[in-house]
C-alpha cells in the first residue's frame, strides 16, 4: 500500500450543460519519504489536484487515500504551502506561525510553542523580521514565512502548490535549496506542483507531467536518477540530466502542439440563410 | 523599537496634514518643492474661506437692503410719510426694535456666537451659586431620604451641545451593539442573510421622523407611569435605529466576502469556529466594518437634529427650533451659529472615526 494514493479521480465543476471536467482519470501513488514533482502548464488543473489531496475539496468520483484512509477533510498531517503565500496580513510573521503551531500542538504550553515558532523562523532566517507584518516583507521573505508556517506544524507530508512561482530566479534557487535541506533532514514525503521543469528535476525523485485540462490527466512518469545532494552548476553538464530534461520538454511540447492542432479543428456551420424579408411584406 | 509621536505624525495620522506644513513654515524647515504643496494645502483653502465670507457678507447686505426697503415702503403706504421717515431713521440707527429680519451677516453671526458664550458663562456661574446655596440643604435632604434639589434653569448653548453629543454617542453605541453582531451572523449564514434581506431592504430607507414616531409609540408605553423625562431615551434610540443600517450592511458584506485564500488557510490549519471568526473573518472585514461605522456616525449626527427637535430633547436640534420659533432679533444669527457648530462637530466626529480606523486597521489605508 502506498503512502498516498489517488485512484481514478474525476473532478467536474458546474452542473448539467455547463459542466466542465477539470481532472479526468487521475491515478497516482507516492511512497513514504519520496519527493514527487508534478509539472504542468498554467491552467491545467494543478491547484484543483492539490486541493483534492489536502482535503479542501472532494473528488466527483474516485478516492484519495492517505495512509490507507480516505481523505475527507484537511489534516495537520499534510502541510500545505500555497501558491500565493496566504499569510494573514493583520498578523506579524511570528503570529502567523504561532497560530498554526498552536492548532497543531494544542497541549503544549505557550513557552514551548514560542520556542517552536522561534526555531522555524530562525530556520528560514527571518528572525530579524519576526515582528514585521507580511506587507513589510519582500515576496521571497513572505514565501519563507509560508514555508516556516507549514513546516512548524511538523506535517508528515508537505504539499507545495507552485510555491516559488512568483519569485525571481535567484531567490528561487535559494529557497529550493532551503526546502530540500529541510526535506532531507527528516525525510518527509513531499509533493511539489510546478511549471518549471528544471525545478522539478533539481528537487524531485520522480516527475509526472499533468496533461493540460479540461480533462487533465497524468502523463507517464520520469525517474530522475541523480545523486543527492545535487549541484545546480554540475547538473547542467550531466548527460543524465540533459536526457531527462529533453525527454520531459519534448513530451510537454508534443502536448502543446496537440492542443494547437486541436484548436485548428474546422467548425462546420449549419446551412442557414437569412429570411427573405422583402417578399414577406409585399 | 518605539516610534516617537510628533505633531507631524499625529496630524498626518488624523488626516490633518496642514498643521505639519504650518509648523514647517514657522520653523523655517519648508523645502522649496514643499512651497507648492503649502500653497495648495494652506493658502488656497484660506483664500476660499475669505472668498466665502466675502460673498456671504455681500449677499446678506443685499438681502438686508431689500427687506429694509420693503418695510419702509409698507410703512409709507399703511401709516404715511411720518412713520416711514421714523422707521428709516430707526433702521439707520441700528436699533434692535426695527431691524429687518433676514440672512445675518458674518459679523452678526460672530457677535451672536460671543453672546452665546457670555450667556453660557452667566448660566454656569448661576449653576455654581445654586449648587453652593443648596449644598447644605441637599445633604440634609439626602440624610432624610428625600431627593436632592437640582438646578432646573435654562440650559446654556454649551450644555445643549454636550447633550447632543451624549445623544449621538448613545445612539451610535446602540447601533454598534445591534448592527455589528447581527451583521456578522448575517454575513456568516446565507440562510440568515435571505431571511433578513427583506427586513433590511424595507427598513433602511425609512425616514428619521418615522423612526422617531415608532420609537415614541413603544417607549411611551414601556415607560408608562414614569414621571422622568423620556426625551433622551427616545431620541437616542431613534438615532441608533436610523443610523445602524450602514454598519449592518457593511459588516455583513465584509464578513461574507473574506478572501478565499484566508478561508483556505483557516481550513488547512483546522481552526475552530471561534478562532476562525476572531482570528480570520473579523480582522479581514475590519476595514469594511469601520467604513460602515463611519457612515453610521455621520448619519447619526445628521438625523440627530431632526429627532431632537421632534422629541423636545434639549440639544442642538431643540436649540435651532426654539430660536426659529423665538423670532428675536438675533435668532437668525444664532441659527447660523448652530449650523456651523453642527458642521464642525460633524467634521471632527468623522476625523475621530478615521483615526480609530487607521489605528485598528492592518493595512493603514488612506482616508476614504
Amino acid at each position: 500500500m502506498a503512502y498516498l494514493e489517488l485512484n481514478n479521480i474525476y473532478k467536474t465543476y458546474g452542473q448539467a450543460d455547463g459542466e466542465t471536467e477539470v481532472l479526468s482519470n487521475i491515478n497516482l501513488k507516492i511512497e513514504e519519504g519520496e519527493f514527487v514533482a508534478i509539472v504542468g502548464f498554467t491552467g491545467s488543473g494543478k491547484t484543483t489536484l492539490v486541493n483534492l489531496i489536502n482535503g479542501l475539496i472532494q473528488p466527483t468520483s474516485g478516492e484519495v487515500l492517505f495512509k490507507g484512509e480516505p481523505v475527507t477533510d484537511t489534516s495537520h498531517e499534510r502541510g500545505v504551502i500555497f501558491q500565493n503565500y496566504s499569510l494573514l496580513p493583520w498578523l506579524t510573521v511570528g503570529q502567523n506561525v504561532f497560530m498554526a503551531v498552536k492548532e497543531a500542538f494544542p497541549n503544549k504550553s505557550k513557552a514551548e510553542l514560542n520556542e517552536i515558532v522561534a526555531n522555524y523562523v530562525e530556520m528560514v532566517s527571518l528572525t530579524p523580521a519576526i515582528n514585521k507584518r507580511p506587507k513589510e516583507l519582500s515576496g521571497g521573505m513572505r514565501q519563507r514565512v509560508a514555508v516556516a508556517r507549514a513546516l512548524a506544524m511538523k506535517p508528515e507530508m508537505i504539499i507545495m502548490d507552485e510555491p516559488l512561482g512568483a519569485l525571481d530566479a535567484l531567490t528561487r534557487g535559494n529557497l529550493q535549496d532551503e526546502i530540500l535541506n529541510i526535506w532531507g533532514k527528516d525525510k518527509r514525503t513531499a509533493l511539489l506542483i510546478t511549471n518549471d521543469v528544471d525545478e522539478g528535476i533539481y528537487m524531485a525523485d520522480r516527475i509526472i507531467p499533468l496533461r493540460p485540462g479540461p480533462n487533465a490527466t497524468l502523463g507517464p512518469e520520469f525517474k530522475i536518477d541523480l545523486e543527492r545532494p545535487r549541484d545546480k552548476t554540475e547538473m547542467n553538464d550531466n548527460e543524465n540530466f540533459k536526457k531527462t530534461r529533453n525527454a520531459i520538454i519534448e513530451y510537454l511540447m508534443d502536448i502543446g502542439n496537440e492542443r494547437k492542432s486541436e484548436a485548428k479543428a474546422e467548425y462546420v456551420l449549419p446551412d442557414l440563410s437569412p429570411k427573405d424579408f422583402v417578399n414577406q411584406f409585399k | 523599537m518605539k516610534a516617537s509621536i510628533t505633531l507631524g505624525k499625529v496630524s498626518k495620522f488624523m488626516g490633518l496634514g496642514i498643521f505639519e506644513t504650518l509648523k514647517n513654515l514657522f520653523t523655517g524647515k519648508l523645502e522649496k518643492d514643499e512651497m507648492q504643496s503649502f500653497l495648495r494645502k494652506t493658502v488656497v483653502p484660506l483664500a476660499s474661506i475669505l472668498l466665502f465670507l466675502g460673498l456671504w457678507h455681500l449677499g446678506a447686505k443685499s438681502l438686508y437692503n431689500t427687506e429694509a426697503e420693503f418695510k419702509i415702503e409698507k410703512a409709507l403706504q399703511d401709516q404715511g410719510q411720518a412713520a416711514a421717515d421714523a422707521l428709516k431713521t430707526c433702521i439707520a440707527s441700528g436699533d434692535s426694535s426695527c431691524q429687518p429680519n433676514t440672512l445675518p451677516s458674518p459679523s452678526q453671526v460672530w457677535e451672536s456666537f460671543q453672546s452665546l458664550l457670555r450667556d453660557h458663562n452667566i448660566i454656569s456661574a448661576d449653576k455654581l451659586a445654586f449648587k453652593e446655596k443648596t449644598a447644605a440643604l441637599n445633604e440634609k435632604r439626602i440624610a432624610a431620604g428625600k431627593d436632592p434639589i437640582v438646578y432646573t434653569g435654562r440650559p446654556s448653548f454649551v450644555d445643549q451641545i454636550y447633550r447632543s453629543l451624549q445623544t449621538v454617542f448613545a445612539g451610535f453605541f446602540l447601533a454598534l451593539v445591534i448592527a455589528v453582531p447581527l451583521g456578522i451572523f448575517i454575513g456568516l449564514s446565507p440562510t440568515l442573510k435571505s431571511s433578513f434581506n427583506w427586513f433590511i431592504q424595507i427598513f433602511k430607507p425609512v425616514s428619521p421622523v418615522v423612526w422617531y414616531l415608532l420609537v415614541f409609540m413603544i417607549v411611551k408605553t414601556v415607560l408608562i407611569g414614569s414621571t422622568d423625562d423620556s426625551s433622551f431615551t427616545i431620541s437616542f434610540i431613534s438615532v441608533g435605529l436610523c443610523s445602524m443600517w450602514a454598519t449592518l450592511v457593511n459588516t455583513a458584506m465584509g464578513v461574507s466576502s473574506v478572501d478565499k485564500d484566508y478561508i483556505n488557510v483557516a481550513k488547512v490549519l483546522k481552526l475552530g469556529t471561534f478562532q476562525k471568526i476572531f482570528k480570520v473573518v473579523l480582522p479581514s472585514s475590519l476595514p469594511l466594518i469601520f467604513t460602515g461605522l463611519k457612515i453610521t456616525l455621520s448619519v447619526a449626527w445628521m438625523v440627530l437634529i431632526a429627532i431632537e427637535l421632534l422629541a423636545q430633547s434639549p440639544g442642538l436640534g431643540l436649540f435651532v427650533w426654539e430660536e426659529f420659533q423665538n423670532g428675536a432679533n438675533d435668532s437668525n444669527a444664532k441659527i447660523i451659529v448652530a449650523m456651523f457648530i453642527i458642521g464642525i462637530i460633524g467634521f471632527l466626529l468623522d476625523r475621530l472615526m478615521l483615526t480609530i480606523q487607521n489605528w485598528v486597521s492592518f493595512d493603514k489605508q488612506d482616508a476614504i
